[in-house]
């Protein structure tokens, strides 16, 4: 295989579409049945207005909530899991692994009931424990993973030097845990911002809408406005293209940890 | 406190949430399936097995099983036979290569379903104006295509990096033997890192089919199940029966059922798996 044909071939194939998205975005609409764009303008993007303002804020703020709660009761689990003894440890992380691949066409129906029965239907916050059956797996497996590549030396002194196993995951395992922690984060930031199933069933109002669910139910008057939609998906693209260009080792690390060590 | 005890409470609320959010609702699913259950109209009533003897004769149930399992089995072929040459150029390559290629897998279903939307756009579509004539998206034979084609640009790079992680932990010893003892590149490749690959190939396809047999997100973007129910996936049928219908009993019944699916798609990979050990 010859490389410079292939990576061209490559490249063009994966981001030969995003760019053509980002030249869209900034396309005078009366011009898209053109070539080519005679000018470039920014009114798609002012187009978009305070609701798309407010489904960015929305996701970010799902995103964020959903990152808090599964990497504080994630990473109290996976040094559990890790380093200590208790009744069905190995159950969790099997468990865990097998929840992670259920449909969550599966689990939407009760979980619409139970969400309005105690009125977090409709709400923000009552996404954020649904997201957390694909974001609590992730982070329990990648932070026991880290806590037990951690020398044994490490937890039997701190034993010795008084520490209670509670003491040990605060004051020395977590503040040494933040690579995985990190890595945690990223990923979990990422699926739920991109997530769509949930957020479209358990959301109503428009004002509460996430940034997928805006971007899929965007519709026009008469026709379709592709100009904003273009400009509302770069808006969405642009926070995970700083983050694949940023943390690029660690979400390929975090991806395929599993994988590896099968 | 002894260390038992508090290794259970630090363990408790993560145990509590994903039975909570994933365990209890599987199950009170399989309850609402032996219900009719309309929404509006306040009802419950047990019925028992009567859903299920609806679906076995529901003509939709089983035309949408064919159009998930035809997605997910050249999806999931497309992204192994794209991913694993996508993967020995990635081995070769540098981090620049590896990001971009990650680019497409972060980008959210719901956005690369309206970027591949609007490049198949009938009207002034960058497709359309390449190859003239098809309209994608209309068409009852291509639709399905044009969605395949979306999970094929998202996930063959997740597919690349798995067999990349497979690529990286074979020793260079094993590649270094095979070429003291005449092996030429192709060979090298077939008779020995192929069949050293082959798990994290089998574990990249668990993954793959797994996932791709729940598709939503590109489809209800791109065309919502049509034209005529073309492209209608199990989870669409069921998100419309539960969603558009308010028939939570039915609903819950099509979920049962791509559960039990899924279950079996994954317990027969895991089969396989477990004879290669």
């Amino acid at each position: 295989m010859r490389r410079a044909p292939a990576v061209a071939a490559v490249l063009l194939f994966f981001l030969g579409p995003l760019a053509w998205q980002a030249l869209t975005s900034v396309w005078p609409e009366a011009e898209l049945t053109r070539p080519l764009p005679s000018r470039l303008t920014l009114a798609s993007y002012a187009g978009l207005g305070v609701p798309f303002a407010r489904a960015v804020l929305n996701s970010i703020l799902v995103a964020a909530g959903t990152t808090a709660l599964c990497l504080s009761v994630g990473a109290a689990a996976g040094f559990a899991v890790a380093r200590l003894e208790f009744p069905g440890r190995r159950f969790l992380l099997g468990g865990a692994l097998a929840i992670s691949m259920f449909p969550p066409i599966a689990t939407v129906s009760p979980l619409y009931l139970a969400l309005r029965s105690v009125g977090l239907r409709d709400t923000l916050a009552g996404l954020v424990l649904p997201y957390a059956t694909f974001a609590l797996p992730l982070t329990l497996w990648l932070l026991a993973s880290f806590f037990r590549q951690l020398p044994d030396e490490l937890y039997r002194a701190a034993r010795v030097d008084g520490c209670t196993p509670w003491q040990a995951f605060v004051r020395v395992f977590l503040p040494l845990s933040w690579p995985a922690l990190a890595t945690s984060a990223i990923l979990v930031f990422i699926f739920s911002w991109n997530e769509l199933l949930y957020a479209l069933t358990f959301i109503s109002t428009p004002a509460k809408r996430t940034v997928p669910v805006a971007i899929a139910l965007f519709a026009g008057e008469h026709v379709e406005p592709w100009g904003q939609i273009a400009a509302a998906s770069t808006v969405a693209v642009l926070p995970l293209v700083v983050l694949t260009l940023l943390f690029q080792r660690r979400i390929v690390a975090g991806l395929t940890a599993g994988a590896v060590k099968e | 406190m002894n260390a038992r005890r508090q290794a259970a409470v630090l363990a408790a609320p993560a145990a509590a949430l994903l039975a909570g959010i994933a365990v209890v609702p599987v199950l009170a699913a399989a309850w609402l399936s032996l219900h009719r259950s309309i929404l509006v109209f306040h009802e419950q009533r047990f019925i028992g097995l009567s859903n299920f003897r609806f679906l076995l004769g529901d003509g939709r149930f089983w035309s949408a099983l064919s159009t998930t399992a035809y997605f997910t089995a050249v999806a999931v072929f497309a992204e192994l036979a794209l991913g694993l040459p996508l993967a020995v150029l990635l081995h070769r390559g540098g981090g620049l290569l590896r990001a971009a290629v990650l680019l497409p897998w972060a980008v959210p279903t719901a956005v690369s379903a309206r970027l591949w939307a609007w490049l198949f756009n009938a009207d002034y579509g960058l497709l359309h104006r390449l190859a003239p004539g098809v309209d994608w998206l209309a068409s009852p034979r291509t639709a399905l295509h044009a969605a395949i084609l979306v999970d094929v640009w998202k996930t063959t790079p997740f597919v690349a990096l798995l067999l990349l992680a497979g690529l990286q932990a074979i020793p260079q010893d094993v590649l270094k033997a095979a070429r003291v003892d005449g092996a030429g590149p192709a060979r090298t490749f077939f008779s020995v890192t192929l069949p050293l690959l082959r798990p994290s190939i089998l574990l990249a396809a668990l993954f793959r089919s797994l996932d791709a047999f729940r598709v939503f997100d590109a489809i209800y973007v791109l065309t919502e199940g049509g034209p005529a129910n073309a492209t209608e996936t199990l989870s669409i049928y069921a998100y419309k029966t539960l969603m558009r219908s308010g028939d939570f009993g039915y609903g819950s019944t099509l979920a049962v059922a791509i559960f039990a699916c899924v279950v079996a798609i994954g317990l027969s990979w895991l089969r396989v798996l477990g004879r290669e050990r």
